[in-house]
């Protein structure tokens, strides 16, 4: 009986996982958890580092939702960080440059304009993606890598490589506040994640998506716009790296056109790691957390280990080669 | 009936590659009308030079994409290969033909183990390129600290010097190092591709590798030959760039891979395998290499050139994507 109700239990844990990726994922949580807390000890679990994982997620995890929705369509989206720099860049220069008084409404409202305007240049490159990709049948990664050179060109050329820096007080507080003990970028992360998790898996557009990423042309064939629905997708990813850039420019408190070069690659490595089929079709945002949190763990523990970060690369590479060899060996799952 | 010839002429009129040339030759003609300095040999010379080490690579990648994979690996494999090369050197001394050996070695074996982890645990390439490059890159990092070589052997200084040339009174001009590697690998690739039996089971495996597996191709030995040739490009080029910069930096050759990408693709090689062609790759390397020095030499400054070649990117595979659809259509219509 008792093992009946565990296998069900395990089935519906894997359902609503999506895949079995899950479990390895996390098995190798708990193991790495285990192997940090013999060799680190107490410091591991203390609240400042747990603080600290926190703040350094919510940018590395935005980034990787919006890789991850251009994945799932069977596509690419190499224009997110150049994106995110550049709207980041579009924010801070209406910041620093239009800001009449330091209170009352004006003020205020001086902020949210910035961060609209933000969103509306994300939207933009979004919108050039999507056409080129959909209307036009180039490939993704092409595109994305016209747009990501285009929108560095654009933010090197402006600033001449230079940082702005310097922003009021509520925007800062977005990526270094805390409210409750949580930080305030965890939940402009989770409030990222939930929706997008709700419409992959509880709206007919997301099953678009997934259908799209599974064939495309048989998606076309029966009935479903698919160009319009890869637009939209399009948009959304950029629109999330607009997120990202208004938590990356409120936690360097700057923002410069190489800001987070670096994520580029490790937000594939982030969503493959969490179990999205990099030829689209599969995945889930609760696979992709739990990928991200794996790396900051380990991330993290290196850091009070006192172990380079670029080993933390290292052992993530070797990590999503492991993950992604897991279900071959057992010879069960076809190519 | 129209004669063979023209009949070729006419297929190669409708190629993505008559296009570029098209496009290259204006762009040349504009520059060299704008600034008398952008046709002079001195500058073309200067330009192969300085773009070996972006078109080698591109010369293996293209090699990769043809035979339906991808690798993003290649600066890590660059970035170890020549720190170990130039560290043996300086420790126990070799010429020309060890340096390029333990080069070409150390990529190749790279390039294997990619081919090891792709087919042997089955695994996409572009995901275990994307974590080989962390590895190979991150482990560097760790084992030397990051910490740049300046000191490089005397007679590696001095580099490899062909037929020289005087031109006006100071300057000269010759077929260098960096040259003579990018033509050896340029001619060495195209006889791969179009002149070896191997070339053409690379070209069918890329365009369908279940129909290549099943005529018998030996899918696993062309796989290694590929990220294998991929990874001696990544050798060779390493040291063109070492030479060229007179240092060796771990730290700079990784980010550059989506340059070569860049090249290659808008040479019309596709990333779903089984097309793309050498002049293509030269051209499309041409290209980038072409806008980016006049841009410079029209007195624009240098921050706007990434986007000026995103510009370009973009409307060269907007125009590329659009054409072929026209065609489709057309033929689809009796």
């Amino acid at each position: 009986m008792r093992n009946e109700s565990t296998l069900a239990l395990r089935g519906r844990l894997i359902r609503f996982a999506g895949s079995g990726t899950i479990a390895t994922l996390m098995l190798l949580l708990v193991a790495l958890w285990l192997v940090f807390a013999i060799t680190i000890g107490d410091r591991f679990f203390s609240v400042n580092t747990l603080q600290s994982m926190a703040f350094q997620m919510p940018e590395l995890g935005i980034l990787s939702l919006a890789m991850m929705l251009a994945l799932l369509s069977g596509g690419l989206n190499l224009s997110i960080i150049a994106t995110a720099n550049l709207s980041g860049l579009t924010i801070a220069f209406l910041l620093t440059h239009y800001i009449p008084g330091t209170q009352g409404i004006a003020w205020a409202g001086v902020q949210v304009l910035a961060i609209a305007a933000g969103f509306a240049v994300a939207a933009l490159v979004g919108l050039v993606n999507g056409f080129v990709i959909a209307y036009l049948g180039v490939s993704p990664i092409l595109a994305t890598l016209g747009t990501m050179t285009l929108c560095k060109g654009l933010a090197i050329g402006l600033t001449r490589g230079n940082v702005i820096s310097g922003f009021p007080e509520p925007i800062v507080f977005i990526g270094n506040g805390t409210v409750l003990g949580v930080p305030f970028a965890l939940i402009v992360l989770a409030l990222c994640a939930l929706p997008v998790a709700l419409m992959l898996n509880a709206t007919p557009f997301g099953a678009r998506v997934y259908m799209i990423g599974s064939n495309e042309k048989a998606t076309r064939y029966s009935g479903v716009d698919t160009r319009a629905v890869l637009l939209k997708l399009y948009v959304l990813s950029s629109l999330l790296a607009g997120v990202a850039a208004v938590v990356m420019l409120a936690r360097f408190n700057s923002a410069n056109a190489a800001y987070g070069e670096s994520y580029l690659l490790v937000t594939i490595l982030a969503a493959v790691l969490g179990g999205v089929d990099p030829f689209g079709g599969f995945g889930k945002v609760g696979g992709l957390l739990l990928a991200l949190i794996i790396l900051q763990v380990i991330s993290s523990a290196f850091n009070l280990l006192n172990l380079s970060q670029l080993l933390t690369l290292a052992i993530w590479g070797g990590i999503l080669i492991a993950v992604a060899a897991v279900p071959h060996l057992g010879g069960k799952a076809p190519r | 009936m129209p004669e063979s010839r023209f009949a070729s002429f006419g297929r190669f009129r409708r190629s993505h590659e008559f296009w570029l040339l098209i496009v290259i030759l204006v762009l040349c003609a504009s520059l060299g009308a704008a600034n008398g300095q952008f046709l002079t040999m001195q500058n073309l010379f200067d330009l192969l030079t300085s773009y070996s080490f972006v078109g080698i690579l591109a010369l293996g990648l293209l090699v990769v994409l043809i035979a339906g994979g991808i690798d993003i690996s290649f600066t890590a494999t660059a970035s170890v290969a020549q720190y170990v090369t130039l560290t043996v050197a300086n420790a126990y001394g070799a010429n020309w033909i060890c340096v390029f050996a333990i080069a070409i070695g150390i990529g190749g074996a790279l390039g294997a183990l990619n081919a090891i982890f792709i087919q042997k645990l089955r695994i996409r390439s572009i995901i275990v390129s994307v974590a080989t490059l962390n590895i190979f890159y991150g482990l560097l990092i760790f084992f030397t600290g990051g910490k740049y070589i300046y000191s490089l052997p005397d007679w590696f200084a001095t580099g490899i010097f062909w037929f020289e040339f005087d031109w006006g009174k100071d300057t000269s001009y010759g077929v260098n190092l960096q040259i003579l590697a990018l033509g050896f690998s340029f001619l060495f690739t195209w006889l791969l591709l179009n002149r070896s039996n191997i070339g053409r089971q690379i070209y069918a495996m890329g365009g369908n590798t279940d129909a290549a597996q099943r005529l018998g191709f030996h899918v696993f030995g062309l796989n290694m030959l590929v990220y294998c040739y991929m990874g001696v490009m990544a050798g060779i080029a390493s040291l063109v760039q070492a030479q060229l910069a007179q240092s060796v930096a771990p730290t700079v050759l990784v980010g550059k891979e989506l340059d070569v990408v860049a090249a290659v693709v808008l040479g019309g090689a596709s990333l779903m395998g089984g097309v793309g062609t050498v002049l293509g790759t030269f051209l499309g390397l041409a290209l980038l290499a072409i806008l980016q020095n006049g841009i410079i030499l029209l007195g624009v400054s240098s921050y706007w050139s990434p986007f000026f070649v995103g510009l370009v990117i973009l409307i060269s595979v907007s125009a590329t994507a659009w054409s072929q659809r026209e065609r489709r259509t057309r033929s689809a219509r009796p």
